[in-house]
C-alpha cells in the first residue's frame, strides 16, 4: 500500500508490503541506515526513533503505522554542519565504542532532554534502561548526556 | 530477520469503522494497537492473522479521566501516559507502581492498556492490578457494548473473553477510598515479572472492609488470591494478618517451574510478596 511518511522534515511517498517494519523502511527504502537494527524484539533499543516526536523501537513499529505521521532520526539531529548538543556530547565524552548503540541512545537522550533539561544520573538511567551497549559503555553514555545537558543550560 | 507474515492492513478512523472492519475481515483478522505484545508473536509465528485492523488513530480510546465516580481508562491508553496520569496515581498508587516496572520507558511509550490486557500473558502485570482493583472492562460488538468485571476477563493465558468481532473499549475502576500498592520482582530492567502481587485495601473503623490481592505469573486463578482476600476482610490491617494473608495466597496459587524460577521459590515469592504489597499500601505506620 501506499504511505507517505515525514522523515526529518521531508516528505517520502513509498509503495511498501503492511508487514514491513518500520526499521527496515527507514535502512532499506530510504537508505537511512543511520538508525540501526538490532535484537528484533524490542529489547535493545538501537532502532529508536522518533514516532511525532516520541521515541519508539522502529523494529516493532510497522511502516504503514508511520503513515501521515513525523518520523525523526538520527541522521535528523544535526543542523546543517552544526551537531546536536548530544552528538557534540558524545564527541566530547568519549561517549561510544563501537558505535552500534549508539543513534538509539542518542534519540532517547534528545528526547529526555527535551522533556527534562536537567536530568539527574538516576534519570538519564532509567531514560536508557531499555537499550544496550555491549561494549557496556554506560558511564560515559551518561556523561555524554549531561555534558550536553550542561552545555543546552548556557 | 524476523518478519511478520503477510497480512492486510485497515486503519480504523472510528469504533464503529473498526468494527465494520473485523466483520468484514472475520474471525482471522485481529486488532493492532502499540503493537508490542502482537507484532513480536507475529514474527514468531505463534499469531497469523489475515488482517490487521489498527485502531492506533481512535483519539476517544485513548486517555484517562473521572467519570461518573469511576476513573476510566481507555484501552488505547499508553503505558507512558497512565503513568503520567496525575489522577490515576493520586487515586490508585497501584496503577503508577505497576506502570513503573512494565518493560521500559521507550516500549511504554508505543504498548497500550488495553493491548496488554488482550494479550492475556501470564505474566503481564496489568492484568492482576486491574482485577486487585475489581475494574470493569467494556467491550464493543456488533450488537452494542457489553461490561465485564475485570476477574472474569480472562478465559486462560493468552485468552480473553473479546471474542471474535469484538474491540475492548476502556477500563472502568469504581472510585472508592482505598489504599493500594504492586511490587515485581524481576531479575533486570524491564523483564518480565519472576513474580508480583498487588493489594488494594479499604478499611473503616479499623477494619478491612475490602481487600483486593492480584498476583502476577504466579498461576493464581483469574490473577487474584481469593482466600487471602476473604481472610483479610473483616479483620484489622496488622502485620500479623498481612503475613498470614501472604501464606494463605502462597498456599493456593499455582506457579510452575520455569528458566526465571523452580516453583518453591514462586510459591515462597507469593507470599512474601503479598505481605510486602499490602504493607507498602498501608504505608508507613
Amino acid at each position: 500500500m501506499q504511505i507517505m511518511v515525514t522523515v526529518n522534515g521531508k516528505e517520502y511517498v513509498r509503495d511498501v508490503e503492511p508487514r514491513m517494519l518500520l526499521v527496515h523502511f527507514l535502512r532499506d527504502d530510504l537508505e537511512l541506515t543511520g538508525t540501526h537494527w538490532g535484537c528484533d524484539t524490542s529489547n535493545c533499543g538501537v532502532c529508536v526513533v522518533h514516532l511525532d516526536d516520541v521515541p519508539v523501537k522502529s523494529c516493532t513499529v510497522l511502516a504503514v503505522m508511520a503513515d501521515g505521521h513525523d518520523v525523526r532520526t538520527v541522521e535528523g539531529l544535526a543542523h546543517g554542519p552544526e551537531l546536536d548538543p548530544v552528538q557534540e556530547g558524545f564527541v566530547a565524552c568519549h561517549g561510544l565504542q563501537c558505535g552500534f548503540c549508539t543513534p538509539g541512545m542518542m534519540m532517547t537522550a534528545r528526547w529526555l532532554l527535551d522533556n527534562d533539561p536537567d536530568p539527574s544520573e538516576e534519570d538519564i538511567r532509567e531514560a536508557l534502561s531499555g537499550q544496550l551497549c555491549r561494549c557496556t559503555g554506560y558511564e560515559n553514555i551518561v556523561r555524554s548526556i549531561r555534558w550536553a545537558a550542561e552545555k543546552e543550560a548556557l | 530477520m524476523q518478519v511478520p507474515a503477510a497480512f492486510q492492513y485497515r486503519k480504523a478512523t472510528s469504533v464503529e469503522h473498526a468494527l465494520m472492519l473485523l466483520a468484514e475481515y472475520g474471525p482471522e483478522s485481529m486488532v493492532v494497537a502499540g503493537g508490542h505484545s502482537l507484532l513480536p508473536m507475529m514474527k514468531l509465528r505463534l499469531a497469523h492473522p489475515e488482517a490487521l485492523v489498527d485502531i492506533n488513530d481512535l483519539a476517544e480510546l485513548a486517555g484517562v479521566r473521572v467519570e461518573g465516580g469511576e476513573l476510566v481508562v481507555g484501552a488505547m491508553t499508553r503505558h507512558a501516559d497512565l503513568l503520567a496520569s496525575a489522577e490515576a496515581g493520586r487515586h490508585f498508587p497501584i496503577l503508577h507502581d505497576a506502570e513503573r516496572v512494565i518493560a521500559d520507558p521507550i516500549v511504554r511509550n508505543r504498548g497500550t492498556v488495553g493491548g496488554s490486557l488482550c494479550q492475556a500473558d501470564p505474566s503481564e502485570d496489568l492484568s492482576a492490578v486491574f482485577a486487585a482493583l475489581r475494574a470493569m472492562v467494556v467491550i464493543h460488538g456488533p450488537s452494542g457494548a457489553r461490561t465485564v468485571a475485570a476477574r472474569d476477563f480472562f478465559v486462560s493465558p493468552y485468552e480473553t473473553v473479546v471474542a471474535s468481532g469484538e474491540l475492548l473499549a476502556e477500563i472502568r475502576v469504581p472510585l472508592r477510598p482505598s489504599v493500594s500498592a504492586y511490587v515485581k520482582v524481576d531479575r533486570r530492567a524491564g523483564d518480565w515479572a519472576v513474580g508480583a502481587a498487588g493489594a488494594v485495601l479499604s478499611t473503616a473503623d479499623g477494619v478491612v472492609t475490602e481487600a483486593g490481592i492480584g498476583l502476577t505469573a504466579l498461576g493464581a486463578p483469574r490473577f487474584v488470591a481469593e482466600e487471602a482476600e476473604d481472610f483479610l476482610t473483616g479483620g484489622p490491617p496488622t502485620e500479623e494478618r498481612f503475613v498470614e494473608a501472604g501464606r494463605i495466597a502462597a498456599r493456593h496459587c499455582r506457579p510452575v517451574a520455569d528458566q526465571r524460577g523452580p516453583v518453591d521459590y514462586k510459591r515462597h515469592l507469593a507470599g512474601e510478596l503479598v505481605t510486602r504489597a499490602l504493607r507498602r499500601a498501608m504505608g508507613p505506620v
